[in-house]
């Protein structure tokens, strides 16, 4: 309770601030913060956007590049083992003569130093005349006198100097793919075959595997297969128009295409040359897998601009919700300031009502006042001079006289409440018209009992106001407190005191105290607890009036049975007092004493 | 006080300080009881009291009549007392003017010595008061 006329000081000042933007900036705001948000997602997602695509590319790229070369390297590698292996067999059937080779034996050994030499690439060796005959043989199979005359590759190999057929079962039943070599003996030709190790050779295909899904395979022209694989194998559409495309010769040595594959998956496919464009060397990737590190960082990059977005959404909900939050606190405010504002504008109708009533008061008063006069007057002639009841008429004419005396002072009382009686303002000592109050109270006091005692803080500042107003307030406060005390008695206190840029005047005394349900209403004017007859209920509503006037505050702080003081606050003129020197010395002291470290 | 201390010894008293006839006095008030009953009291001790009730009243009065002191109202209906104070000092400056002011009236109070008014009281006020500062007006007046 006691500080609540300085709570009402801050919440009127509060409340200016805030007067303007509440109310219908609430819903702007809203908006405003809102444009920001959506603003700010917007600029990370672009920025995202931008630098995702910048980074497909290039990642695509790179990919691309190594998938490239992995395939050509891989092809290389294919068509150096059999060009090797061709050479080695061409070699073979160049140097040793028809007769040698038709000799089982030495066909026998020719195989085994292949073998050793060409790490057990070549299973078999034939010899095989014009006519189709296999006419000598060295391998596993019992292959011997085979007749290969109906044989697609034999009808291929007898029309060229050599040939390497596509992979088939052959008489064996397995499969495998032969390297044919023709020589000519007397006029006839012959053919020196070998049979490549299936097995072998489909190890430096099935080598290429990277990732998770990537392998290879090697098609011929009719799409039929040359190694052994797990994957699906092209349709021969596809892979006309894949060699349409490479023959076009706009991609270089290797081909790259994505096709959907079957269940919705999308595949990478990287395609090149084998064996003078007999055969395609295919290596196959799920997308998702040759774009496993792009997806990662898309999905990074998705949850960072989630999570960006649910921090601008949140700040910016926050940020509403406060600024919210603090409108309505200035709302609030602002309701105190204007119903306190109505509060005061009631007690100046008051007042106003109050001076009207005193004025039109007084002139009946006079005359009654007059009036009784007249009658003592009268009273003083010859006739009425020895009536029995004289004593008692002039005893009725003083109570008249003295009832019109109690009702100009609270006509008075109510006109310096309305308009001040001695507004000039001169520059008065606050010391000193303590000193006299106390002065003009100290006979008063005494019959109270009462002690006042004085606490004056000397060499205080000037102040600017009225020296009657203020000699006002400072007698009703200690009229209350003696008043308060009688007749008991008890001590009063008077302390003054500069703070910061203000002057306090502190009357304390150690009387009954106020109760908590009167305190709020001490400073409205007629609010009295006296008996009837001994109040006017104005002392304190006045007091506030000439403190509220010069821009000060006063304040009440009580205690039932411990007693009660009033503090008043006097601001101090601000430009060129004396108070501010004071102040800038203290403070130059200070740093003095700072300084030289004590 | 003491008993036989009437109103009519001590106007007497004061009237030998300064004049043996009656003080001529005009009082100007609106208030007609309040003017009734003043001079009634003022005659018994010893005043001729003219009475006017409005400000016009009073400058017709006193056109046709001297007055040694006048006590005017400074809050009437048909005009400013502070107005029939300015005309009053053109007509008779030397005649001295007491005012009548409400409280916290003060500005007019000092307005009207600023114009020449010789005092004045604040309403209501006590009739012996009054009458002091007639006498004291009167006797002012005639040692000038």
């Amino acid at each position: 309770m006691s500080g609540s006329p300085e709570d009402r000081h801050t919440k009127k000042r509060m409340g200016l601030y805030h007067v303007e933007t509440a109310g219908d900036g609430r819903s702007t705001l809203k908006k405003r913060v809102f444009s920001v948000v959506v603003l700010s997602i917007a600029a990370m997602i672009a920025v995202s956007a931008l630098i995702l695509y910048h980074f497909y590319h290039s990642y695509r790229d790179k990919t691309y590049a190594h998938l490239n070369i992995l395939v050509e390297k891989h092809r290389r590698d294919i068509d150096s083992f059999l060009k090797e292996n061709l050479g080695a067999i061409r070699f073979i059937a160049k140097i040793f003569t028809f007769d040698e080779l038709r000799d089982a034996s030495f066909l026998e050994n020719c195989l085994m130093n292949l073998q050793s030499h060409f790490n057990n690439v070549f299973v078999d060796l034939g010899v095989i005349n014009a006519r189709g005959v296999q006419i000598a043989y060295a391998g596993p199979f019992r292959l011997g006198k085979a007749l290969y005359t109906e044989a697609p590759w034999f009808k291929k190999a007898i029309q060229s100097e050599y040939f390497i057929s596509d992979v088939f079962m052959g008489l064996r039943g397995l499969p495998h793919f032969i390297i044919a070599v023709r020589e000519n003996h007397n006029g006839h030709a012959w053919i020196l075959r070998a049979t490549i190790d299936f097995v072998a050779f489909n190890n430096l295909v099935e080598s290429i595997q990277v990732g998770e899904t990537g392998l290879a395979y090697i098609v011929n022209r009719g799409g039929s297969l040359q190694t052994k694989t797990r994957a699906d194998v092209m349709k021969e559409g596809e892979i006309l128009t894949i060699l349409g495309e490479m023959e076009k010769g706009r991609y270089g040595q290797t081909y790259i295409t994505t096709i959907s594959g079957r269940g919705g998956n999308k595949y990478l496919y990287v395609a090149a040359l084998l064996k003078d464009g007999q055969w395609l060397l295919i290596y196959r990737q799920k997308i998702s897998d040759a774009f496993r590190e792009y997806n990662h960082a898309l999905r990074v990059a998705i949850a960072i601009i989630l999570l960006g977005g649910v921090c601008v959404v949140a700040m910016g909900i926050l940020l509403t919700s406060r600024v919210t939050r603090q409108m309505e606190k200035g709302e609030r405010e602002r309701e105190a300031m204007s119903a306190q504002i109505v509060e005061s504008g009631k007690l100046a109708a008051v007042g106003e009502l109050a001076a009207g009533i005193a004025h039109e008061i007084n002139n009946p008063v006079a005359i009654m006042v007059e009036e009784a006069g007249w009658i003592e007057d009268l009273l003083e002639e010859e006739e009425f001079r020895e009536s029995k009841s004289l004593k008692e008429f002039h005893r009725a004419l003083e109570q008249i006289r003295t009832q019109g005396r109690r009702c100009k002072e609270i006509t008075h009382k109510l006109l310096s409440f309305a308009r001040k009686t001695d507004s000039r303002i001169h520059n008065v000592k606050l010391n000193q018209i303590i000193e006299e109050v106390v002065s003009v109270t100290a006979q008063r006091a005494k019959y109270a009992k009462v002690a006042i005692e004085k606490n004056l803080q000397e060499d205080l500042p000037c102040l600017r106001l009225s020296s009657t107003e203020m000699q006002q307030v400072i007698l009703n406060l200690i009229n209350n407190a003696i008043d308060a005390m009688e007749p008991d008695g008890g001590r009063i206190m008077i302390t003054t005191r500069s703070d910061q840029n203000a002057l306090v005047v502190e009357v304390e005394d150690n009387g009954p105290g106020i109760p908590e349900a009167n305190l709020a209403r001490i400073f409205e004017p007629f609010f009295t607890t006296k008996a009837v007859g001994k109040g006017t209920g104005l002392g304190l509503s006045i007091c506030y009036g000439i403190i509220k006037k010069i821009g000060g505050d006063i304040e009440v702080e009580s205690h039932v049975g411990k007693g009660t003081t009033f503090r008043i606050k006097i601001p101090l003129p601000v430009a060129r007092g004396s108070a501010t020197l004071s102040a800038t010395s203290d403070q130059t002291s200070d740093s003095d004493r700072m300084n030289r470290g004590v | 006080m003491k008993k036989d201390d009437t109103p009519q010894e001590r106007s007497q008293e004061a009237l030998q300080e300064t004049n043996s006839e009656g003080i001529r006095l005009l009082l100007v008030d609106d208030e007609a009881g309040f003017v009734e009953v003043l001079s009634k009291r003022m005659a018994k001790r010893g005043i001729r009291v003219t009475k006017a009730h409005s400000g016009t009243e009073a400058i017709q009065t006193l056109r046709k009549n001297d007055f040694d002191v006048t006590v005017l109202d400074l809050k009437m209906e048909d005009m400013e007392g502070i107005e029939v104070l300015k005309i009053f000092k053109k007509m008779a400056p030397e005649m001295p003017v007491i005012m009548l002011t409400g409280h916290g009236s003060n500005q007019a109070a000092r307005e009207g010595m600023q114009w020449g008014a010789h005092d004045y009281l604040t309403k209501p006020c006590e009739l012996e008061e009054l009458v002091e500062k007639i006498f004291e007006a009167v006797r002012e007046r005639k040692e000038r």
